[in-house]
């Protein structure tokens, strides 16, 4: 994201309803990975959608908070192909803001399913695959049933009675979607990890069709099927998601930027606000000051949508614990030096101190009177 | 005689002075960081802070100003060292310019919004 690219007004922006949180998946980033990697550089189609979740398991588990959006599907297409590929994309946190106000939902969904622009048949319906692992959502409002691609109609009608056992009241739909898929079956097994079956039914694999042999990513997909299945505990006990406020900037003068609502972020990350003051100033290298109501004044021109950007960076480097990904932490300082101790998994980490590094002489050399 | 528990046998002895080689530890590591400052109007600054000692930074900028089409300049910092000074935004064609030069990605740090 850099500021040449940048269209200085978004019409849209304005329209943001006060209320309105956005979704933060849990965390882009993984766990093995560098802390203190930069964030890669940020592409047109990742700026639009939400980032796919790295892994099957986490793919799951979105799917489960998605699932039920008929309309993810058209997202989804956008954001999944670079999705894998930038899992450590901090600018995930906050992708899903404009879609959600167009759709007015109250669930935050995840945009993506992670699947594959080349299957038109996986791409046209959200997936069941996370059914065993959701309890709490109610499958009536489930409308399109996405079936993996299957040849034979006996295990369709099998797998229709499992859909049956579990959910009930869905089957008038199941049986549209069904003819759906026999529409257009001519979806490519050879999309690996695009093609989630449902985890019970072992007959779906797409290799037993053919006499090729199968690939690692749909073992992979497997196994995490069958583990799903039997463990519907994994995917929904963490399938809460991390929401905070978007931030509110205002234009003072010609110059000068107002972050309102920092004061709520800031105690929505259980995060000290000059913790947080600190890190922007650091990162947009400038300076400001805390006005009296608690909001932030900064020193030159920002859009909240950049603002956007650093807070995903702190919340990636300073909020989420990098081993289980839970926002639950507390940051603690010892010695100088910044540890932050995981509430949900007990994980001790330091985290890296906060440096302005290089500041470069903007402005008069008058008003500067050491440089 | 010698009691062999009571010798002051330093167990790092071959590992030399752990401050030695590297002034800075506990300071971030060796990261290349690339910054961005606003200045009047919608104009920026870049700042490359953190070349690595084999690479001429007056060479670099050199190439830098001849890639992106801009003015630049080399910064003497007391501790830092030679920093690269560019006009305009130029964060991501710095990132690019230097992983294709066979610089890892990890080591770059992209700073700003």
């Amino acid at each position: 994201m850099s500021a040449s690219t940048e269209p200085l007004f978004d019409p849209s922006l304005k329209k943001k309803k006060k209320k309105k949180t956005v979704a933060f998946s849990e965390d882009p980033l993984g766990a093995d990975a560098d802390p203190t990697t930069p964030a890669p550089p940020l592409t047109p189609s990742q700026s639009n959608g939400e980032l796919g979740p790295a892994t099957v398991h986490e793919q799951m588990k979105a799917n489960g908070a998605s699932g039920r959006d008929e309309d993810a599907e058209d997202i989804g297409q956008k954001a999944s192909a670079k999705a894998a590929a930038e899992e450590e994309d901090p600018l995930a946190m906050f992708g899903d803001l404009k879609k959600k106000k167009k759709k007015k939902k109250e669930i935050p969904f995840d945009l993506e399913e992670n699947q594959e622009e080349s299957t038109p048949a996986s791409a046209s319906a959200p997936e069941p695959s996370a059914e065993p692992a959701l309890d709490d959502f109610d499958l009536s409002d489930l409308k399109k049933k996405k079936k993996s691609s299957k040849k034979k109609v006996d295990l369709e009608a099998f797998e229709k009675e499992l859909e049956n056992s579990k959910g009930g009241d869905a089957d008038d739909d199941d049986i549209a979607a069904a003819l759906d898929d026999d529409a257009d079956l001519g979806d490519d097994p050879f999309a690996p990890v695009a093609d989630v079956p449902s985890g019970v039914d072992t007959g779906s694999e797409p290799w037993l069709g053919s006499d090729r042999d199968y690939k690692y990513n749909e073992l992979l997909t497997r196994f995490f099927n069958a583990l799903h299945a039997a463990n519907p505990a994994l995917a929904s006990n963490t399938g809460k998601r991390y929401t905070i406020a978007p931030p509110q900037i205002l234009r003072e003068g010609n110059k000068k930027s107002i972050f309102a609502n920092i004061t709520d972020i800031c105690k929505r990350m259980h995060r000290q606000p000059e913790h947080v003051i600190a890190f922007l100033f650091a990162e947009l290298g400038t300076t400001g000051s805390v006005d009296g109501s608690g909001r932030l004044v900064i020193r030159g021109r920002f859009l909240p949508k950049q603002m956007e950007n650093v807070l995903r960076r702190y919340i990636v480097e300073y909020v989420t614990c990098k081993t289980c990904k839970s926002p639950d932490t507390l940051l603690t300082k010892e010695n100088r030096i910044y540890f932050m101790a995981c509430e949900s998994c007990g994980s001790r980490r330091s985290v890296s101190a906060i440096k302005s590094g290089f500041q470069a002489q903007v402005g008069r050399r008058s008003k500067n009177k050491t440089g | 005689m010698s009691v062999q528990n009571l010798n002051s046998y330093d167990p790092f002895a071959d590992e030399g002075d752990p401050l030695g080689d590297n002034k800075d530890v506990g300071s971030q590591q060796n990261y290349i960081h690339i910054r961005i400052q606003q200045r009047n109007g919608r104009k920026t600054l870049t700042t490359l802070q953190g070349l690595p000692k084999e690479y001429d930074p007056k060479k670099l900028l050199k190439a830098f100003k001849k890639e992106f089409a801009c003015n630049g300049t080399l910064v003497d910092d007391e501790e830092l060292g030679q920093v690269i000074q560019l006009q305009g935004d130029q964060r991501l064609k710095i990132s690019t310019f230097l992983t294709e030069e066979g610089i890892p990605k990890a080591t770059i740090k992209l700073h700003g919004f």
